[in-house]
């Protein structure tokens, strides 16, 4: 069975890392700041204890006044995962720094969150749609987007 | 020597192109023969799947996962049933349980035959592998329809269990087919695993290392071959799978060749656990009854399941409503296709569709 990782154990050793940005969303669940997002994944990554090598799925949910993307790790070596999540508030032009220099699995499923939902991702190398085509009005699985 | 100058030249491949198995393009850069970049371009075949199913009852969805990965439906109808059951906490019967790992079991079968089938018809073994490989499908399907009418986009799963008790029919045509289908297989096998001109072809081409691929995420048989003894049913057991005896068959070179080998490899195992289920079916309901406007509490949730192509998520957001506020679907062939360009990059043009064959990637999942 794949152990979902104690979400206060997991905030407390993060505290040296980016004490303030981090706190537990739920059980298995962390709520990392969106400036801190690059620095917490690298922790997690390279700590062995950790050793998240694995970025399974990146998720955007709009929530009308704010944007939430979901982030599911896993470590393959010791089996276990952790969901990460990050709140950005407001509707236009919203932002997150992208997790492309730690994973490469973040390059495909980034542009696809910023096709469809419009989250641009910071420091992409080729924040492009990939679903839709360019020149396509707005963003599909925005809640207020309308077809036509 | 006349020394001749060259220009790198720009091709596109597709998007109706015989090899893509769907609608897909690539915008391929070649110095003579040779592919110094590739942009793979695709979205064809969008359908908004996860808008539609912002606007359908739970029970209504289960009928847009069947056009994800066609080849694959009933895994695909396991993989967001269980994600709705882990949403609102339902349990299963278990006679419902065995009833999906049999029919999820026969369907990784059907799907392996085609994409190793395909992967040969790249290669230019024209018709008779595919036919082969076709053949023992067909009587896989004939079960399909015996079980729910419909050979390919089944919609045979509900959140609680499955769509219906099977016919009476449907368990000696099952025997049957779990004892003649390891001969076929077999057949296959004598005829192509030693073919020296598939190996000349495969073995050492579009190799994909262990690192790169644990980095982008590849999953299933792809990541397999690269040597990664990762496997969902046995990493992260769902339904019965705990108390299924299997291996996972892994690749040592991470090649064309063995992406192609653990398929075939993973066949047998399939028939192994299909042949458990088929022992040890437990009698009783095959579904708990849920109430027909079925609202899970507001929440969220993540299953995923070895689907025949990696690993398939379902990420769903309830509101408390009849229908998913969010329902996104972790595709596989998605983000397989992030390890593509790396993996065509100095190779001959004519070794393109023999690698991007070798990946197994399905363009409704891909776009769904």
């Amino acid at each position: 069975m794949t152990r979902a990782l104690q979400s206060a154990e997991v905030v407390e050793r993060l505290q040296g890392v980016a004490a303030e940005a981090v706190s537990v969303a739920a059980e298995g669940e962390v709520r990392v700041a969106p400036e801190s997002l690059v620095t917490v994944c690298r922790f997690l990554k390279e700590e062995p204890e950790f050793a998240m090598d694995y970025l399974s799925s990146i998720t955007g949910v709009d929530y009308l006044d704010s944007f939430e993307v979901v982030y599911h790790l896993t470590s393959l070596t010791h089996n276990h995962s952790l969901v990460l999540k990050t709140t950005l508030h407001g509707r236009d032009d919203i932002s997150a720094p992208s997790l492309t220099e730690v994973w490469e699995a973040a390059d495909l499923q980034e542009r696809e969150v910023w096709d469809l939902m419009g989250v641009r991702f910071t420091g992409h190398p080729n924040l492009k749609r990939v679903l839709t085509w360019e020149g396509f009005p707005g963003h599909p699985l925005r809640k207020d987007h309308l077809g036509g | 020597m006349v020394n001749l100058p060259s220009e790198q030249i720009t091709i596109n491949l597709g998007p109706q192109h015989p090899s893509t198995h769907g609608v897909f393009r690539l915008r391929v850069t070649l110095d003579g023969e040779v592919i110094t970049d590739v942009e793979p371009i695709f979205g064809y075949l969008h359908r908004g799947t996860e808008k539609l199913a912002e606007e359908r009852t739970y029970t209504q969805i289960v009928t847009l996962t069947d056009r994800l990965d066609y080849t694959s439906s009933m895994i695909n109808n396991q993989a967001y049933v269980l994600a709705v059951e882990k949403l609102a906490g339902v349990t299963v019967p278990p006679r419902g349980q065995y009833l999906r790992v049999l029919t999820a079991e026969l369907q990784r079968i059907a799907s392996h035959l085609m994409g190793v089938g395909f992967f040969l018809q790249d290669l230019g073994a024209s018709g008779t592998p595919l036919m082969y490989c076709f053949r023992e499908r067909e009587r896989i399907l004939d079960l399909f329809e015996m079980l729910c009418g419909a050979r390919v986009t089944v919609s045979y799963m509900r959140p609680g269990g499955v769509f219906q008790e099977p016919p009476p029919e449907f368990w000696p045509a099952v025997r049957h087919l779990l004892d003649t289908t390891p001969d076929a297989i077999a057949e296959l096998e004598r005829l192509i695993s030693e073919n020296e001109i598939v190996l000349a072809r495969t073995k050492g081409v579009g190799v994909l290392t262990k690192e790169k691929a644990i980095d982008s995420a590849v999953s299933g048989p792809n990541l397999r071959a690269s040597g990664v003894a990762w496997d969902l049913r046995k990493a992260d057991p769902y339904d019965v799978y705990a108390d299924m005896d299997f291996a996972v068959p892994v690749g040592s070179n991470g090649d064309s060749y063995d992406r192609f080998l653990v398929r075939v490899m993973e066949v047998h195992q399939s028939i192994r656990i299909a042949e458990q289920c088929y022992r040890d079916m437990p009698g009783g309901p095959v579904r708990s009854e849920l109430p027909f406007f079925f609202r899970p509490p507001p929440g969220d949730a993540y299953a995923h399941v070895e689907a025949s192509k990696g690993e398939l998520g379902f990420y769903l957001v309830s509101d408390g409503g009849i229908a998913p506020y969010r329902c996104k679907i972790r595709s596989p062939s998605f983000i397989n296709l992030t390890v593509l360009a790396e993996m065509l990059i100095g190779w001959k043009v004519a070794d393109l569709m023999v690698i991007f064959g070798s990946l197994d990637v399905n363009m409704g999942e891909v776009d769904r």
